[in-house]
């Protein structure tokens, strides 16, 4: 691409970005007009979602299943029990399941119809999970889309694709790295990238 | 619907684009987008179908240009129209002009800790027993509604086998045209990548849709 045309595009994605800005704006003027809306309570929603609600919350249930057994088993058996019980509950996480990554296998979640996303454990989805070119292609070529992140498997391995068609959000639980027996809970969720729990990445490498 | 949203096997969109450190918003605007959407749902006027439903039937051409919170604000504002909330010539205008209905709750900043902890939960009873059991053969069905359904174009008319039966939740395809919640089981129905891909498909790839047990006919 040439250097104009880059400047063309950055110059009409600030002019759209601009429309947003004002049409969003009008918006939120009509309805809190209207007493419809607090603006105050928009503002707490940002900040849950920026600062409480986000890929720690997964990375904690990941170094707990890999940790500790009886939790593993029960994530399992009812990963909304499991996960509400680390306090992690509500909106997209009303009805969890967890995937297991396994030696043969290894899970990748999407949502081809729209956006869904475990909110509950990951947060806010990427903007890349939300749109087109990762939503058509991982359920065709997840090895190509893997790739794109720079996560190559071996040929042998099985890869299973999760599509969210229903309410039910799927968390993958990667598997736990070589050589990290003697690192506690805390360590191990530091391994743990909020793409390693969507299946773009594993546990331990950099995302 | 066949719209631009079920894009699953489709291409040509390029390579994904992952952001390193993507931050959570890319504009202020977004952030509104975002608390306008779940205050607005608070309302109670409308389901999450009806907005997904919403957001389907945006043109291909716009919806498939938009940013993701630009598909939510355009479907909002379609809803917030159609239920009688706020006009498009009021946005335009920026300014009220009209009475709104009064919605079943206003979502204040004291209520939103306690409602997204809550998040709604769409479980529901099914009178019946399921139709299917884990290991069955099924097929999923065949159809093209112009309304709002979940089953993917991609696993019409395959052959998979249940995988798991996931419990009664209320049935998308009626919930989002207000004919009623009518909940169904779901199941988890997994299909070998070259029934759905055919000729040169992945042959170490499965995929897995979530089903509402009228999708699904015995084999």
């Amino acid at each position: 691409m040439s250097a104009h045309h880059h400047d063309h595009d950055d110059h009409h994605h600030d002019n759209h970005y601009s429309d947003m800005q004002a049409r969003v704006r009008a918006l939120e003027t009509v309805l809190t007009e209207k007493g419809l809306i607090d603006p105050a309570a928009i503002d707490a929603i940002v900040e849950t979602y920026e600062t409480k609600v986000g890929p720690r919350n997964g990375a904690h249930v990941v170094a707990k299943a890999w940790t500790d057994p009886q939790f593993r088993t029960w994530l399992e058996q009812d990963a909304t029990a499991a996960i509400a019980s680390l306090g992690y509950t509500g909106r997209q996480g009303e009805h969890m399941r967890a995937v297991f990554n396994t030696p043969e296998t290894h899970n990748l979640v999407v949502c081809t119809l729209c956006s869904c996303y475990p909110w509950a454990v990951l947060g806010l989805p990427p903007v890349w999970y939300k749109a087109p070119a990762y939503r058509s292609r991982a359920v065709i070529d997840p090895r190509g889309v893997l790739a794109e992140f720079g996560l190559t498997l071996p040929e042998t391995k099985k890869i299973r694709v999760w599509d969210s068609t229903a309410e039910l959000r799927y968390l993958v639980i990667p598997e736990r790295p070589d050589g990290t027996e003697a690192m506690d809970e805390e360590a191990l969720a530091n391994l743990v990238s909020r793409d390693a729990m969507i299946g773009t990445a594993i546990a331990g490498a950099a995302s | 619907m066949n719209g631009p949203h079920d894009l699953g096997g489709q291409m040509g969109f390029g390579p994904v684009a992952p952001e390193t450190n993507e931050p959570y918003f890319h504009a202020e605007w977004e952030k509104r987008a975002l608390g306008l959407t779940l205050s607005c749902g608070a309302f109670g006027a409308w389901t999450i179908d009806e907005s997904r439903h919403a957001r389907e039937k945006i043109p291909p051409a716009a919806y498939l240009s938009a940013s993701y919170y630009e598909i939510w604000i355009r479907a909002l504002e379609t809803l917030l129209a159609r239920h009688g909330f706020a006009m498009p010539e009021e946005i335009g205008a920026g300014h009220s002009t009209r009475p709104a209905p009064s919605p079943k709750r206003v979502l204040t900043a004291d209520l939103v800790p306690g409602v997204l902890a809550k998040g709604g939960p769409c479980d529901r009873p099914v009178a019946t027993a399921p139709l299917f059991a884990v290991g069955d053969r099924i097929r999923t069905r065949n159809f093209n509604p112009e309304s709002h359904t979940r089953l993917p174009r991609y696993a019409r008319a395959k052959t998979g086998v249940v995988e798991a039966v996931q419990g009664g939740f209320v049935f998308p395809d009626d919930n989002a045209h207000g004919k009623g919640e009518n909940p169904q089981w779901v199941y988890t129905v997994v299909f070998d990548a070259g029934e759905i891909w055919g000729e040169g498909a992945d042959p170490t790839l499965t995929v897995s849709i979530d089903a509402w047990e009228s999708y699904l006919e015995r084999v």
